[in-house]
């Protein structure tokens, strides 16, 4: 412990955290896992999921964007809590069209795996199966929106050359969907279209031409759930 | 005929001019084509996703034509309790088009749009940006003839309203309804004496002033609005700004437009105070783009100010300098929420912010800046001239001062009442004759659905917190055909962003609908429940956070209702019409199923 480190708990269990980090890293580097969807490592967080919704002192708050402070009590893996958090991932199911066997991601999906990990057998919520299009439009990359959970993480890390966004939010509400910029999605190299693949947490963006490339045994939840590096203090 | 290589360039190449541009584009062509698109995004270094993130986010932004005149037809349920149905039909059978259609001819559109802020004088519309108000299906069909003959909305227009609604740069039929006068909005005050009496104290002690007043956030959630003043100067930074939230879009809610219609001068006053109080040289009025017409009339105001020493460079001979610039909405009702607001007024899609940062830290631009409701701002100026004890010895010891209500509904006086904090539900349906009612929603969708055993409460933070939109339900007025209007707005208006209220909301509103078509079991009814407190407390921003509110108030103030309607005893009904979802297949394949018996069990 140095002088700055701040004091708070999680669930009881005694935590330090650096100066301005949220509660979700706080409590990853003190090997308590919070589990999260739309964040992603090195971008800005947004609390668009809300999958790491955790409580202090009452209140609800997304742990991916508040900051710990001196003191803090965060309720994490409590019962109520842990419902919440399974609501919310059955809402994604039910909200997109997603068909796990036939979807290249499987395996590879933090969507499916939080699902494995929360043992969602059947979905609590009526299924929406809403009509949602294909954008096959580009050169490298497919974009198949059944399957996006809108969690804004191609919106914000995929730029081209010179910072313009290649993929953005539109429409709003129930109706809101993610577009891809045909013209900045077309500049793309086969390398930037991967990292945009492998930035999606879903089978939304796809590389063309390439599919189910790793067999099954070798993906990535195939062996331990989500969170399991985590809480072994092994990181991601 | 306007050209797009006239209109975008005149822009700054600034993304932050983006709602701008596309507002000018809209309003010459009638919708945002796909070359216009990309001219844009070419001129502000944007990707064309962005822009057209930005358009579809609007109400009032459209990338398909939405014809050479557009009629946009409120939609909330005041309209509909006043008529708006006939009307609605009358609009289409001249139009010859559906509401979100365009007449096969191009020259009209109809639209439904969410509440416009004409609640005491429904049904209303807006046409070509014209308000029309207290509709007739008569009145529908004339509109639509005048349009097509070449008599453009605005040579429409009468009787105008009462007050500055009749002066030539607003020429509005609107009516201001001022059905109470209150002291502190409405008593006597003399131009620019709450500015002249700011400058000549410390900042620090109109600060202070202010907090002892106890003057509390007049949006509806209610945070002091000195220590606001205060976080926000604390912050360091060389720059800070005021902005004024004039997106009042809460359905049932029109006072902040009589405020800016009446008494605009005292609004922008309080800006001034504030911008003091806090150190900043720059206030933005952001104006909900229904309330566009009032916005000559809202700049001569300001320009009558800086002529008079009011605004602009040593106001009131002090070494102080201060002005205001309005900014428009484009139809969102999100962009109330103070910190989507300034993702707006920075010329993007209005999505909320995470906090923290607050506004006071991190604010338009990224700068510290305090954002308040025009009440809110207009009471500080009042205060600042009346002094704390006078504010503080009206209303209850919690909340101190008076309130403007916007009252309509099944009521003989609908209007604007300005009232001291802690008059009951009781006491304001007396004054504005609305007898026998089944029910008041205090606070709009947003607020409670109060049942008569209710209306002892008061009307004040402690119990009955509103930001002032109170509507008044009739006896023979169905509950559940509220809750319904209420829920689809919530839907429609909801920004998407995080998943409880995006996906949420919908799927409330669907186990309510099927408890409302007689399919509902007690489980659905706990369902209900709990969802909906699931959705407020995950929710990321006050829209979600309240837009269960509806059901979750009328379960408690009517659970007698839903009792009614729900199949006690049964386990399990299906949301879905077995026998009319095979249908097509049956025809089909042309044969029945063999074991339809078996598909019920």
């Amino acid at each position: 412990m140095t002088e700055t480190d701040i004091r708070f708990t999680i669930d009881g269990q005694a935590c330090l955290a650096k100066p301005g980090q949220t509660i979700y890293e706080a409590a990853k580097a003190n090997g308590v896992y919070i589990p999260v969807l739309c964040h992603f490592d090195g971008l800005k967080p947004v609390g668009s999921c809300r999958i790491c919704t955790v409580r202090v002192a009452g209140r609800y708050m997304a742990a991916c964007t508040q900051p710990v402070t001196e003191g803090m009590a965060v309720e994490n893996a409590v019962p109520d809590l842990e419902d919440m958090r399974k609501a919310l991932i059955e809402m994604l199911f039910v909200e997109g069209n997603h068909f796990c066997p036939s979807c290249e991601k499987s395996g590879n999906c933090e969507l499916q795996a939080l699902a494995y990990r929360y043992q969602v057998m059947v979905p609590r919520f009526p299924y929406l199966w809403p009509v949602r299009t294909v954008d096959a439009g580009t050169p490298l990359i497919m974009l198949d929106r059944n399957r996006c959970i809108q969690c804004l993480r191609c919106v914000r890390g995929v730029r081209a050359k010179d910072g313009r966004k290649v993929f953005a939010m539109v429409e709003r509400g129930a109706h809101l969907t993610v577009e891809v910029d045909r013209k900045l999605a077309a500049r793309l190299s086969e390398e930037e279209a991967r990292e945009a693949m492998d930035l999606c947490p879903v089978g939304a963006i796809l590389r063309k031409e390439t599919g189910f490339a790793v067999p099954i045994g070798k993906r990535k939840y195939d062996h331990a759930p989500i969170g399991s590096a985590v809480e072994k203090g092994t990181g991601r | 005929m306007a050209q797009l290589k006239d209109i975008v360039p005149k822009h700054p190449k600034d993304p932050a001019a983006l709602l701008d541009v596309v507002r000018d584009v809209q309003a010459a062509f009638g919708h945002v084509s796909e070359a216009a698109i990309g001219r844009i995004a070419e001129h502000l270094g944007l990707s064309e996703a962005e822009v057209r993130g930005a358009v579809t986010f609007y109400h009032f932004f459209s990338l398909a034509p939405r014809g050479a005149s557009t009629v946009y037809l409120n939609d909330s349920i005041t309209s509909r309790m006043k008529g708006r149905t006939a009307v609605a039909r009358a609009f289409e059978e001249e139009a010859g088009c559906r509401f979100g259609e365009v007449s096969a001819d191009g020259a009209i559109g109809l639209f439904p749009t969410s509440c416009i802020g004409m609640n005491d004088q429904e049904p209303s519309a807006i046409v070509d940006g014209v308000v029309f108000t207290s509709l007739t299906p008569d009145r529908a069909r004339a509109i639509v003839r005048g349009l097509r003959s070449g008599t453009p909305a605005r040579e429409q227009v009468g009787p105008l309203g009462d007050g500055a609604n009749q002066s030539d740069l607003v020429r509005a039929m609107v009516v201001n309804n001022i059905r109470e006068r209150g002291p502190v909005l409405f008593g006597a005050h003399e131009r620019g004496a709450a500015v002249r009496k700011a400058v000549a104290m410390a900042p620090d002690q109109v600060i202070e002033e202010i907090k002892k007043a106890g003057l509390l956030g007049r949006g509806g959630a209610g945070f002091p609005t000195g220590l606001k003043w205060e976080f926000c100067r604390r912050e360091k930074s060389p720059r800070r700004f005021v902005v004024c939230n004039g997106d009042e879009g809460e359905p049932g809610t029109f006072k902040d437009r009589v405020i800016l219609t009446e008494l605009a001068p005292l609004l922008f006053e309080g800006m001034t105070v504030a911008g003091y109080a806090i150190g900043a040289e720059r206030g933005i009025l952001y104006l909900r783009s229904e309330y566009a017409y009032l916005r000559d009339h809202l700049e001569s105001v300001l320009a009558g100010f800086r002529q008079d020493g009011l605004l602009g460079r040593h106001i009131a001979g002090k070494d102080f300098d201060f002005d205001i610039v309005i900014k428009s909405g484009a139809g969102a009702y999100i962009c109330g929420e103070e910190s989507a607001l300034l993702e707006s007024a920075e010329g993007k899609r209005g999505e909320p912010r995470d906090r923290p940062p607050f506004p006071v830290q991190k604010g338009y631009l990224d700068e510290p800046t305090t954002v308040n409701n025009v009440e809110t701002l207009a009471a500080a100026a009042r205060i600042i001239v009346e002094g704390a004890a006078w504010f503080k010895a009206m209303g209850t010891p919690q909340s101190a001062g008076t309130k403007l209500l916007s009252v309509s509904g099944d009521c003989e006086r609908p209007g604007v009442y300005e009232v001291a904090y802690g008059l009951t539900v009781a006491d304001l349906l007396e004054k504005a004759g609305g007898a026998g009612a089944k029910a008041v929603q205090v606070g709009g969708p947003s607020g409670t659905c109060v049942p008569p055993a209710g209306f002892g409460r008061r009307i004040c933070f402690s119990d009955l917190a509103t930001g002032g939109s109170i509507i008044v339900f009739g006896p023979d007025r169905d509950i559940f055909e509220i809750v319904e209007n209420f829920m689809d707005f919530f839907v429609e208006e909801s920004c998407g962003w995080c998943v409880p209220c995006r996906a949420g909301n919908v799927l409330l509103k669907k186990t309510f609908e099927k408890i409302v078509k007689g399919k509902g079991t007690e489980a659905d009814l706990r369902d209900l429940e709990t969802w909906g407190q699931m959705i407020k407390c995950t929710s990321r921003c006050g829209l979600g956070q309240t837009s269960p509110n509806p059901i979750l108030t009328t379960l408690k103030g009517f659970p007698e209702l839903y009792e009614a309607r729900i199949r006690k005893g049964e386990a399990f009904v299906p949301a879905i019409d077995l026998e009319a979802a095979i249908r097509v297949g049956c025809a089909a394949a042309n044969r029945q199923p063999e074991c339809k018996e078996s598909l019920y069990d």
